[in-house]
């Protein structure tokens, strides 16, 4: 049964299109990619899901339940949370701090604070420090973790390697299976084709707003994918 | 021995003007609203202790339990009805909304009631102190509201820190849209944020009116106070406003000291040179800043 139903949204921002007719199916503890160029509408397409952008038509449905009306807050509450894009940690809040934040609605599961400065060792030894005062990698870190914190069903994965070194992109990517070894259905969007790949069981291409690819990880071939990827 | 006293006195004045921005501070803070109607909504506060003392012989102190859980009514239909849709139309339009409310209420006051200045009376209590010596004496009634202030403000303070609720408002100041990704209502945040900044107004109100007179509009003459405090503390930070009101409560002592003439304008000139050598205030790095 697919936990995630996403049929054939349209997202506007005023006047602009960023997303015609999208639809996506995640299986339950299944992990998808989206590649695309920027502005192909990944981030909308997560925003979307997660509650932040409205649609203007077609729906959503979380394992059976249409979502699409309800607001963002209340969507965190079913377990569907949203790493975003360029990480948003609160800057006066200190690492722990975020951390509990993210369990703010007091979901029941697997994942807890020592849970998390186990999967993700380098946070542990930041918790006192304010946010804004860890670098990069560190903060996409403790974003994930906070959003673990959560004990989320649907984990929607934004940019995570966005201005990061390769190194420590592979060591984010690390932790994904053992996220998704606990029924997590993971949606990631990534630039790094390369990465999204490696990561992810299936995959699609999105291209101006529109769905130009879509099929398992190991079956597509790179020529495939730089047509839908580039719209050659 | 002068100055001693001036300092003593210039603290517990201080505590009176922490508790009276305490709401200010609150509101700024997490809502980024500046509320203009402050000093109103305290004045409101001090006639509706009024009406109880009148109406049921109360002790002004007993319409306490009344005032705030009243006032913090107050808040929550202030930001629900006014704050809330005027935020949606542009940072600038709650400024004017409260600026509005703030005439509205200064009005309607002069109806109900009437110019003539009105006090909350609490007899012997009022005048009564601990003499230390000749020329240092410490009022029951200016320590009280130290120390209330100290409590609330200090109290406001730990809630931020170390509560549930309180990271959940801190983390809404910071970032409203990512709060909500975390499962967080910012519109709940908000209205839990202006019921604690109206229910520390209502105190503010009553010990206000039970240390001086106040007519329909004394309000906007305590606002600059308020926000001197805050500024000098360093704005957002709750335990800097405490700071800040003692700052100038203490400049306005000891400027009586130096110029019986114009105690509060050494206040003014206080606030000016923090504004100047330290913009951010005292407390900049503190919880909310």
């Amino acid at each position: 049964m697919s936990s995630l139903e996403v049929e054939s949204i349209d997202v506007h921002y005023g006047d602009f299109q960023a997303l015609w007719s999208v639809d996506v199916a995640v299986e339950t503890g299944g992990t998808l990619a989206i590649i695309g160029a920027n502005g192909a509408g990944k981030s909308t397409l997560l925003g979307a899901i997660a509650g932040s952008r409205r649609l203007s038509s077609g729906s959503i449905r979380f394992d059976g339940r249409d979502i699409s009306d309800l607001p963002a807050h209340a969507r965190v509450a079913l377990g569907i949370t949203l790493v975003p894009e360029g990480r948003r940690l609160f800057p006066s809040l200190t690492v722990e701090e975020n951390l509990t934040i993210g369990a703010f609605r007091r979901r029941k599961g697997p994942w807890s604070l020592n849970r998390v400065y186990e999967l993700l060792p380098i946070v542990a030894n930041l918790r006192q420090r304010h946010a804004n005062q860890l670098s990069g990698g560190e903060q996409q870190a403790v974003a994930i973790g906070r959003a673990l914190m959560n004990n989320p069903r649907l984990l929607l994965l934004d940019e995570l390697s966005l201005g990061l070194a390769p190194v420590i992109v592979q060591s984010l990517y690390a932790v994904l299976p053992e996220v998704s070894a606990e029924e997590t259905t993971v949606l990631l969007v990534e630039q790094d084709v390369g990465q999204a790949i490696a990561a992810a069981d299936r995959v699609q291409c999105l291209l101006e707003g529109r769905v130009t690819l879509e099929g398992d990880a190991n079956d597509l071939d790179r020529d495939s994918i730089r047509a839908a990827y580039f719209g050659i | 021995m002068v100055w001693v006293n001036a300092v003593v006195q210039g603290l517990m004045l201080g505590g009176l003007y922490a508790l009276f921005a305490c709401g200010l501070s609150l509101m700024f803070g997490v809502m980024r609203t500046v509320n203009l109607a402050h000093g109103d909504l305290s004045v409101v506060a001090a006639y509706g202790s009024l009406a109880l003392v009148d109406s049921l012989g109360w002790s002004p102190f007993l319409t306490l339990l009344i005032v705030i859980p009243g006032m913090a009514i107050v808040g929550l239909v202030l930001q629900r009805l006014v704050l809330d849709r005027a935020l949606g139309i542009s940072a600038l339009a709650p400024l004017l909304a409260t600026f509005g409310l703030s005439i509205a209420l200064q009005n309607l006051l002069l109806q109900i009631d009437s110019p003539d200045s009105r006090i909350l009376p609490i007899g012997s209590f009022g005048i009564g102190s601990w003499k230390i010596s000749g020329q240092l004496s410490i009022g029951w009634f200016p320590l009280l509201t130290l120390g209330v202030a100290i409590v609330v403000l200090l109290g406001i303070e730990l809630f931020l820190q170390r509560a549930r609720l309180g990271h959940a408002m801190r983390a809404t100041r910071d970032d409203p849209a990512t709060a909500q990704l975390m499962g967080i209502d910012s519109r709940k945040i908000y209205a839990l944020a202006a019921m604690l900044a109206l229910a520390t107004v209502g105190i503010a109100g009553v010990f206000l009116g039970m240390r001086t007179t106040f007519t329909p509009t004394s309000g906007s003459s305590y606002l600059i106070f308020a926000f001197e405090a805050v500024v000098i503390g360093g704005i957002g930070s709750v335990r800097g406003t405490l700071a800040g009101g003692i700052v100038l409560g203490v400049a306005q002592t000891v400027g009586a000291q130096i110029n019986a003439a114009d105690p509060i304008l050494i206040g003014h000139l206080v606030f000016l040179t923090v504004l100047v050598v330290r913009p951010r205030g005292l407390f900049r790095s503190s919880v909310l800043a």
